[in-house]
């Protein structure tokens, strides 16, 4: 029978989606401030998602470093290699066209992925679940995985924490107004050019934590950051580029609907949010909550 | 003393400042009067350092501005009211007036703006751009009476303005220049300026063609109305 209704079934799924969700807002959240500050479609978004991955496994086998601290360390050290990346390439973009940052982006991506494929071989590494998060609650309907309940709760308090500087601090207010007119912020005395250089890196870090808090639920490999990332853009599409909330509610919305279609007609659940990215496309092609430029 | 010296500019290929000419004591008003297309707009900017390809010097405080970046200018206390009030749409009106930093100390303090502009406190939670035109151009004033800097460049202040309001921006710019900031005041309207600056400079397709001191600005108010009438 292709549709159990099984509520129990959908539930679990959902929750579940709601995991993948996270891991969608995060991402399309760093995007959404990259691209309203640089203006730059961050193909290599993804890249820096398995690069978090990847640091902490590296941190954990060569210095022992746990899941704690790689969650600290490893972000940083992805948005170090974010300054390197502003500095040396993007920065010298921003006159032409963002057609070219996008292609940047994405050799770079390739790249990045294809160094990391020659050091680790495709196969991928394994990640341990931290022991201070292991077993699982009872929420009632089914067991679910302590480790899945702190991705949610965290993930989403670290997306609410980047909204509410964005909308509601001194230094969100900056960046903003730079949104608006780099110019005359440049020409109020802030240094524009190095607060785009940190944005892209505080962007990517932010992938940087996603990619260590995805790294004992999904599989470390090369490939993981372009898996994700090519969903995270149907995300963006359907959220509207350049709106902070709507990426938070749309990724994880379609977290939840991938869920719901894997517990109700699973073979449709990989294309659902590209079915969903259609629609929304042809209804309000600027998704739903853009402001488009 | 802020020196202009032979400034030079263009817009891509358009060459349109021709080597302007100006001298703007400290702690005075000057008047930068010419008609549309003029080069008035263009020499502000590039004071600012918001112009691309500049020649020529701009001395102040023992820099060439020419060389700077335009936050290394606003650093060192020059700030500019655009003539597009550039409000940010994104910004709450609050917002809006606090986004500049403070470069120096002696800015006029919050309480004192809120009390020559009560709008803005009033206004204080809506976006920018909900504000109407008069109101977007005392915020525009007010954001930079904040920061400290003496030198302030306030480009056509008026420009599309009811008279009360007209009137308000003239007293106001005859309250900070008593506190003694240096002003340039960007001017098509020669009886606007007539009293408040101290030393009138006219400029035409990019060159000063003419500098009148306040005290002769009245006996010569006819011309001057002339050549920007035209
Ligand atoms: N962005 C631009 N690109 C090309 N040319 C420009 C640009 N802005 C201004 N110009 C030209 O430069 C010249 C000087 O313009 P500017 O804006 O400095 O004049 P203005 O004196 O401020 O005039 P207004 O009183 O209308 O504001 C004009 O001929 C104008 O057409
Ligand atoms: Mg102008």
């Amino acid at each position: 029978m292709p549709f159990d209704l099984n509520l129990n079934l959908i539930l679990g799924q959902m929750v579940l989606g709601l995991v993948n969700g996270v891991f969608y807002a995060i991402l399309s959240l760093g995007l959404a401030i990259i691209f309203g500050l640089l203006g730059v479609i961050n193909f290599a978004h993804g890249v820096f998602f398995m690069l978090g991955a990847f640091l902490a496994y590296m941190l954990g086998a060569t210095l022992g470093i746990g899941y704690w601290g790689s969650l600290l360390i490893a972000p940083v050290l992805v948005g170090l290699i974010g300054i390197v990346v502003e500095v040396l390439l993007i920065r010298r973009l921003y006159k032409i066209d963002h057609l070219y940052g996008l292609l940047l982006t994405l050799g770079l991506a390739l790249a990045i992925e294809g160094l990391i494929r020659i050091v680790f071989g495709q196969q991928g590494v394994p990640y341990p679940i931290p022991p201070s998060l292991r077993g699982a609650v009872d929420i009632g309907f089914m067991l679910l995985p302590l480790y899945r309940v702190w991705v949610v709760v965290a993930g989403i308090v670290l997306c609410l924490a980047t909204w509410f500087v964005i909308e509601r601090t001194p230094l969100g207010a900056k960046l903003r107004a730079a949104t608006d007119n780099p110019a005359m912020v440049q020409a109020f005395g802030i240094n524009v050019p190095v607060m785009l250089t940190l944005t892209y890196a505080a962007g990517v870090a932010l992938a940087g934590v996603g990619g260590v808090m995805a790294a004992p639920v999904m599989t470390i490999d090369p490939a993981m950051g372009t898996n994700i990332v090519i969903v995270v853009f149907a995300v963006v599409v359907i959220g509207g580029m350049g709106s902070i909330f709507g990426s938070i509610v749309t990724g994880l919305g379609l977290g939840l609907l991938e869920g719901l279609a894997k517990a109700t007609f699973p073979s449709a659940s990989s294309t659902v949010i590209f079915v969903a990215m259609v629609i929304i496309l042809v209804l309000r092609p600027r998704g739903l909550f853009g402001k488009m430029a | 003393m802020l020196e202009i010296r032979n400034l030079h500019a263009w817009y891509g290929e358009s060459h349109v400042l021709h080597g302007v000419d100006m001298e703007v004591p400290e702690g005075r008003v000057v008047s930068l009067l010419g008609r549309n297309g003029a080069g008035k707009t263009t020499t502000m900017r590039a004071l600012m350092g918001l112009m691309g390809r500049t020649k020529g010097e701009i001395r102040f405080g023992g820099a060439d501005l020419l060389r700077l970046r335009p936050d290394q200018i606003a650093r060192k206390g020059i700030a500019l009211c655009p003539e597009d009030r550039a409000i940010f749409p994104s910004l709450s009106v609050t917002e809006n007036l606090f986004l500049p930093p403070v470069v120096a100390k002696g800015g006029m303090s919050v309480e004192r703006i809120y009390e020559l502009f009560p709008n803005i406190r009033e206004r204080g939670s809506s976006r920018g751009t909900q504000l109407s035109g008069g109101e977007q151009q005392m915020l525009a004033i007010a954001r930079i009476l904040r920061t400290g800097a003496r030198v302030l460049l306030l480009d056509e202040p008026t420009e599309g303005l009811a008279p009360v309001i007209v009137q308000q921006i003239a007293r106001t710019i005859a309250e900070i220049k008593a506190l003694g900031f240096t002003i340039i005041l960007v001017e098509q309207n020669a009886h606007f300026v007539e009293g408040l600056a101290d030393i009138h400079y006219l400029i035409e397709n990019g060159v000063i063609v003419d500098r009148l001191e306040g005290s002769e600005f009245a006996a010569k108010i006819d011309r001057v109305d002339r050549l920007l009438a035209v």
